[in-house]
């Protein structure tokens, strides 16, 4: 596997993140409508499902009134141009509607579902494990499910214990279920065009952080390989590991230990199952020092996995022990100052390189 | 009765009694160790699956449960590779992959059997929702087969709910034998007519004697017939009964009456079917019997091509687990 430089190239051959095409600064939310639009015109398998996608009805004529733009805004517009059939507004039913939409794609329709809150996930989790991810193998082959869920990540904002997990390793430890995290506009529009044109079932998470920061996004539509990463700043003396909002994180980090004259790389891993194992050994190869950033609890996590590939492939290259900078085995807490602490931040980030260096 | 062709009739008692000397081979085969692991038996229950598959083709979608061998048969796959499936060998539907309660056959609209206890049931209902989609409900509908342990499931509530507003073409089937492993329907399930629950989802709900294949026929004929109109679900509750135990080592002597099992037995399906047929002059006696001798031979020949049959490679342990995958799926050794 080699591994893809930032820019990655696009589908079509053009440079993204796009100096030489045509694009635009646009928010993560944007990016995000924009893709859906795009995949509903190229493929008309491709429909959509979810509570409140279509914003309430009107009881007289029946027509959605898209009175929210759906949760978060994400299929804002959608039902207007695609109807009712094509953009399903769902009843509160996780587990129902998540099941039909594996029996949808084993049929062969591509449903995209919108799972609102990532905490919803375990109200579905039955339908993901035991039949979109094991349908192929159970029957041997005879059968593909390609559809794309997506959800809300993260602490942060508010939402207290229950709508704010980021319990990444609980999906990508499903084998059959690829799992990836944007962490700019960019991502975001090449990663959900791959996961809806991907064959096989697709998480993809949004950290609730990054939908209203901006960034550039091609205007022509592209995909991203799912698998890879890629490099946010290239340095010599530390690797920062990040994904999703963390990836964000990191950058901040760079930024202040650059200040103090340390030079640290910043690997954004944009996906969690496959991932890109070529380009976290090639990056501690060259800084033999690496911090993992994950706003996912500690045990189990995802910091663990890379933590142990790195440990296990990249061994005589380490300068120091990998570390890992993750939430604590708690709950997320209401508390806006609780919340803060329990955050992963480039602070508790840059600290950690300035121990681990000695300073 | 409605009007039936004798070509039905022939079906109908041809695929009854597959299911039944498939069931009784499949176990003789389990005790022998031939099995590679658990298997459900639904023999007493052939009726339920034969009378409604009756009015389906291969475009029509079914999802089926652990108990599902006789779904499988019904929907119309063959029995030589699902005995070889169910010996774990690579010549079945799933190359030994899946096993008894994992029997698929896409090719035959069978979506695979199940063995999370209602867990299928919203995969029916999304094959009905792609008829629905794609405007095919008349030539395409989905079957959820579920037993009356499933209708205590969250999912299965759900799937009811989604079907009724949507108006798929579905039909819920649930193959009601009264028990849940060990524990009896009028313990685990809040009514006695499971039928009565369709109200709730304002639609259609009929109590079918489920030993008997000309009232299954005729039931699922109205419901099959609604589903391709586009007038949307059904729900079937068809009351029969599993003459073995739950899986293949468990002896039902120990939370069923005699009594109970003899009662039923008294109304087996098949032979309910042979005195009807036979009394109404519609099939001759020769003509069941020679039905049964072609299945007998069948089954000596399932058994065999699945033991003849090879294992399948190790490189089947990591092949279908995604369509393409970029890191190594073999584990850390």
């Amino acid at each position: 596997m080699t591994t893809t430089e930032n820019p990655p190239q696009s589908s079509s051959g053009a440079l993204g993140p796009g100096y030489d095409v045509p694009g635009q600064e646009m928010r993560y939310r944007d990016a995000f409508n924009k893709t859906l639009r795009d995949e509903l015109n190229h493929d008309p398998d491709v429909f959509l499902m979810g509570e409140d996608i279509s914003g309430g009805f009107d009881k007289e004529t029946k027509e959605p009134l898209d009175a929210w733009g759906g949760p978060f805004a994400a299929t804002k517009g959608l039902v207007q141009d695609f109807g009712p059939e094509r953009i399903r507004d769902a009843p509160i039913s996780e587990a129902g509607f998540v099941g039909a939409a594996v029996g949808a794609a084993l049929t062969g329709l591509r449903p995209v579902v919108d799972l609102m809150y990532f905490d919803f996930v375990t109200v579905a989790y039955d339908q993901l494990l035991s039949n979109a991810a094991k349908s192929r193998y159970m029957f041997a082959g005879q059968t593909k499910v390609p559809m794309t869920l997506f959800a809300r990540s993260g602490a942060g904002t508010g939402h207290a214990a229950q709508h704010s997990e980021s319990f990444y390793s609980m999906l990508a430890h499903i084998p059959g279920l690829k799992v990836v995290v944007p962490s700019d506009p960019y991502s975001c529009r090449g990663l959900l065009a791959a996961a809806i044109r991907d064959d096989d079932p697709v998480f993809l998470v949004n950290d609730k952080k990054l939908i209203n920061l901006t960034g550039f996004v091609p205007d022509e539509s592209f995909t991203i390989e799912i698998g890879k990463g890629r490099y946010l700043r290239r340095g010599a003396d530390v690797t920062l590991v990040g994904m999703s909002y963390t990836s964000v994180v990191c950058k901040e980090a760079a930024e202040k230990l650059a200040e103090q004259g340390i030079d640290a790389e910043v690997v954004d891993m944009m996906s969690l199952s496959p991932f890109d194992e070529e380009i976290l050994i090639e990056s501690v190869q060259k800084t033999n020092r690496v911090v993992v950033v994950d706003e996912d609890t500690p045990r189990a996590s995802m910091a663990s996995e890379f933590a142990a590939i790195i440990a296990d492939k990249a061994f005589d290259y380490l300068d120091a022990p990998v570390k890992r900078v993750t939430a604590p085995h708690t709950p997320v807490p209401y508390n806006r100052g609780l919340e803060e602490a329990f955050m992963p931040g480039p602070d508790d980030v840059a600290g950690t390189v300035l121990t681990m260096l000695g300073k | 009765m409605a009007e039936i062709s004798h070509e039905k009739l022939t079906w109908l008692y041809t695929t009854m009694y597959r299911i039944r000397r498939f069931e009784e081979t499949m176990l003789e085969q389990t005790f022998k160790g031939n099995a590679m692991g658990v298997t459900h038996p639904s023999d007493g229950q052939e009726a339920v699956p034969t009378g409604i598959c009756a009015h389906l083709t291969d475009k029509d979608w079914i999802g089926s449960t652990h108990r599902g061998h006789g779904h499988c048969i019904a929907k119309g796959l063959e029995t030589d590779r699902m005995m070889a499936e169910i010996m774990g060998r690579a010549t079945g539907q799933c190359k030994g992959k899946g096993g008894s309660m994992h029997i698929a056959d896409f090719s035959k609209g069978m979506l695979g059997a199940n063995a999370i206890v209602g867990a299928s049931v919203p995969l029916a209902v999304g094959a009905a929702l792609t008829a629905k989609y794609r405007g095919n409900e008349n030539e395409s509908i989905g079957v959820s087969f579920f037993g009356d342990g499933a209708t205590s499931q969250g999912v299965v509530h759900e799937s009811m709910n989604l079907a009724a507003i949507w108006k798929l073409p579905v039909i819920f089937a649930c193959e009601n034998n009264g028990y849940a492993e060990a524990t009896p329907a009028w313990y685990a399930v809040s009514t006695d007519d499971i039928a009565s629950r369709a109200e709730g989802y304002g639609i259609p709900g009929v109590s079918v004697d489920g030993m008997d294949v000309f009232a299954v026929y005729d039931a699922a004929e109205q419901a099959v017939a609604r589903a391709r109109r586009g007038e949307g679900p059904t729900l079937l509750d068809l009351k029969t009964y599993r003459y073995h135990g739950h899986f293949h080592a468990d002896d039902p002597k120990k939370y069923r009456k005699p009594e109970e099992e003899a009662a039923y037995k008294e109304r087996d399906c098949l032979k309910l079917f042979e005195e009807r047929v036979t009394g109404q002059k519609l099939m001759k006696a020769e003509e069941l019997s020679s039905i049964r001798d072609a299945i007998e031979e069948e089954m000596e020949k399932a058994v065999q091509f699945a033991l003849d049959s090879p294992m399948p490679t190790e490189d089947e342990l990591y092949s279908d687990v995604y369509v393409n995958y970029s890191n190594p799926v073999a584990g850390l050794r």
